[in-house]
């Protein structure tokens, strides 16, 4: 990568020359500098960071003119700040050209060489994407081909290796997805030719992938060449819309699924009904051995071909977000219900201003399997029985949650929510011995307009922990404690027992953000951890360009962008992050 | 890999020497083509968004976004006047992935929203108009162009965007920013 340098200057003075000339086609890009001090904390277990200050840093530039594009992105770890895989900066760092691309595209066909995000459906089988606020970037570097030049079908076919950090994993990935619409598609053969009533609407899709990886192992015989297919449904008529896929991935024998021999196996079912002022959705996903890579030996985020959210809410608010559930894709089933209402203004609840009231249930377990997901010896023969589709005992995950949203003036705004949840820690954790989570949080939060660009928020939030001892056969009970009232059963972590947060922000629009929070373990069993977070962050908004810094201390927790989540640690420092789009 | 990035990269330079010698007459960004679906989940080429000659709002979101709908919330009560006064149309992109993306129409229907709705379930748009973080909004004028841009959402916002917006739908020069 580091041959790249130059490269990358010759760019730049292309760049700078070409920028002057109007006539040249676009060039735009964005760029982020993340800069974060480490001081040990031996209290919140901040581990000592010898470099004392890290930094993660990149910048794109993308170039289009008429049908043809083009761009690179350049990044850096010096080294990457905590929270991030360590592989990015290695021991001494790192800095270069992640993604590159060029694109031709017009009304028929879309190539692209280089690097490629792409996602086949609903990803099951396939979905490579960015989310660098987390570190993840799963690009394939090869060739894409769209055609669409045929109305109401569209084929892509890709062909590539899989990104890993600054290399490629080892797998060689071949893949064609095709979608039909029907009623457009039915357009080809004359105007008026149809066969669904008036605004319904069906769509069918299906897609294959494959991944091909040599056989190395000395003992086991590894199929080379991994084959997974979805096919997938969608179905409209009014405000109601059902939407289906089923995935298949035949045998893949490795470490993270412990050499099972099963093939696997996963179903998406969601369900969704809207008028004005009312949204229902309801989804259930069950999967069974769908953790699918183009590598056997790669592990967490690394070189991982599909993608499965968890099917339950994503959180916002901060004391929400401290156990957020993972997809278990060796095997789980759950459902959720979503209800969305806004009361119409002028109506009694609604209030002159309107009010607005949004439940959520999610509830997700193991799936009736001979696999104890807690015990990789339970595979006898490299097989197991499983009923797909069947609930097993255990409950991984159950929550509740109810926000009711409400506009009391022109100036004044309140926000109320309560959640009650159940978390299987020592499973979602993968940590034995920590049993289960059962929580109940209050959050709320209040913005008053002071003047028409001067605004105070409030947030006030409160959790009640009690932590379960999970016993051998998988029963949830109360915490086992010795004479001191000190638990024994379950192990608890550092962040254990209940927790109180506040947050005050001032923010003078369109460009000033001040705010200030703190998080206190108020109930943690251990008297020295009963500790404060205190941080605050003054943001400076200019157009496109962003430049905030905060200084405090930071929580280890989960942190969780746009659905993905990754452990990041614990910390105390200054931060610095700037960022723009030009 | 090295030899492939390096092909590439050259091939890269070469390409975009070339075709600097050709003359084309647009200098400032436009709503590039990248594959996003309509609010029935639908493909639908971005480069196809238009308001026959007004202007345009152009909102990227998200369901797990407060500030986001927050904005589009102040935004709904304007809307009708402001689309009256100017001719604006406010298009929201969602930037929700697969795991929320289903809820999009009904959480637009639920809170009476009456936008024009697409999802960017994988990020094509989002990174053809480099957007790093949500709420990230650009005003689009009648020809195309993306005129000004705002990162960020804070109460009272939509006062400065609203004269924005006047400036652009009569023809002038966006200034004071």
């Amino acid at each position: 990568m580091r041959t790249f340098l130059p490269a990358l200057l010759v760019f730049f003075s292309v760049i700078s020359l070409t920028a002057q000339n109007q006539n040249d086609g676009v060039i735009g890009g964005n760029f982020q500098v993340d800069v974060q001090s480490y001081t040990p904390d031996s209290l919140i277990g901040a581990q000592n960071v010898p470099e004392k200050l890290r930094s993660n840093a990149f910048l794109n530039l993308n170039y289009t003119k008429g049908n043809f594009s083009a761009g690179i992105r350049y990044e850096s770890y010096l080294k990457e700040i905590l929270g991030f895989s360590p592989n990015w900066g290695g021991k001494e760092g790192n800095a270069g050209i992640g993604y590159r691309y060029a694109r031709y595209t017009n009304d028929d066909i879309d190539v692209t060489i280089g690097n490629f995000y792409e996602q086949f459906g609903n990803g099951m089988i396939l979905r490579t994407y960015e989310e660098r606020g987390l570190g993840l970037d799963n690009a394939l570097d090869g060739v894409r081909t769209k055609l669409t030049m045929i109305k109401g079908l569209q084929i892509t076919g890709v062909f590539g290796k899989q990104r890993s950090f600054f290399t490629v994993g080892p797998g060689i990935v071949r893949g064609i997805d095709g979608e039909l619409l029907l009623e457009d598609f039915l357009k080809n053969f004359g105007d008026n030719v149809s066969i669904l009533p008036e605004g319904w609407r069906l769509r069918f899709g299906g897609g294959v992938l494959s991944k091909y990886e040599q056989d190395l192992d000395p003992t086991l015989n590894l199929p080379e060449n991994v084959l997974a297919y979805n096919t997938r449904m969608t179905f409209q008529a009014g405000g109601f819309a059902l939407d289906a896929e089923y995935a298949y991935k035949i045998n893949d024998p490795k470490t993270t699924n412990v050499n099972t021999y099963n093939p696997g196996r996963a179903l998406y079912v969601n369900g969704s009904y809207s008028a004005p002022g009312l949204g229902i959705n309801i989804s259930l996903k069950s999967l069974d051995n769908m953790d699918y890579r183009s590598s056997r030996r790669s592990q967490l985020t690394d070189l991982v071909l599909n993608y499965l959210p968890a099917v339950t809410k994503q959180y916002t608010y901060r004391l929400l977000t401290l156990y957020p559930y993972a997809t278990q894709p060796n095997g789980e089933i759950g459902v959720q219900a979503d209800l969305l209402y806004t009361f119409p203004k002028g109506s009694f609840l609604g209030g002159k201003y309107g009010t607005s009231i949004n439940i959520n249930y999610a509830r997700v377990h193991s799936i009736d399997s001979s696999r104890n997901l807690n015990d990789s010896n339970a595979i006898e023969g490299n097989l197991y029985n499983t009923k797909f589709l069947q609930f097993g005992d255990r409950v991984f995950f159950d929550d509740f949650n109810v926000e009711i949203q409400k506009k009391w003036s022109k100036d004044f705004k309140t926000n109320f929510g309560f959640m009650r949840q159940y978390y299987l820690k020592e499973l979602i954790e993968v940590l034995p011995g920590t049993g289960a989570i059962k929580t109940d949080v209050i959050t709320s939060e209040f913005i008053y307009s002071m003047t028409s660009t001067q605004t105070i928020r409030l947030e006030i939030q409160h959790m009640a922990a009690e932590h379960r001892k999970i016993d051998a056969a998988g029963n949830d009970l109360d915490a086992e404690k010795d004479a001191n009232g000190k638990t024994i059963s379950p192990k608890l972590d550092n962040n254990n027992g209940s927790w109180i947060y506040a947050l005050a922000e001032y923010t003078i629009a369109p460009q000033w953000f001040i705010s200030v929070f703190n998080e206190y373990n108020y109930g943690n069993e251990d008297p020295n951890r009963r500790l404060n977070y205190l941080s605050g962050n003054i943001i400076y908004v200019k157009d496109a360009l962003r430049l905030t810094i905060g200084y405090g201390r930071v929580r280890g927790g989960i942190l969780c962008v746009g659905g993905v989540c990754r452990p990041v640690p614990a910390s105390n420092g200054f931060s610095l992050s700037v960022s723009s789009t030009f | 890999m090295k030899s492939l990035n390096s092909f590439l990269f050259v091939g890269f330079l070469t390409l975009t020497m070339c075709i600097n010698s050709f003359a084309q007459d647009n200098s400032k960004q436009v709503i590039p083509a990248a594959s996003i679906k309509n609010i029935k989940g639908e493909k639908v080429n971005s480069a196809t968004i238009t308001n026959d000659g007004k202007p345009i709002l152009l909102n990227f979101w998200a369901t797990w976004c407060k500030p986001c709908i927050q904005e589009l919330s102040n935004l709904s009560s304007l809307y009708d006047d402001w689309k009256e006064a100017t001719g604006v149309k406010i298009v929201a992109v969602s930037v929700d992935d697969v795991r929320n993306s289903a809820k999009v129409a009904p959480f637009v229907n639920g809170k009476r929203w009456e936008y024009e709705v697409y999802l960017d379930e994988n990020g094509d748009l989002k990174r053809a108009m480099n957007v790093n973080n949500v709420p990230h909004a650009f005003l689009i004028d009648g020809s195309g162009k993306v005129v000004w841009q705002h990162n960020s959402y804070a109460p009272g916002d939509e006062e400065k965007l609203y004269e924005v917006i006047k400036q652009v739908a009569a023809g002038q020069e966006v200034t004071g920013h």
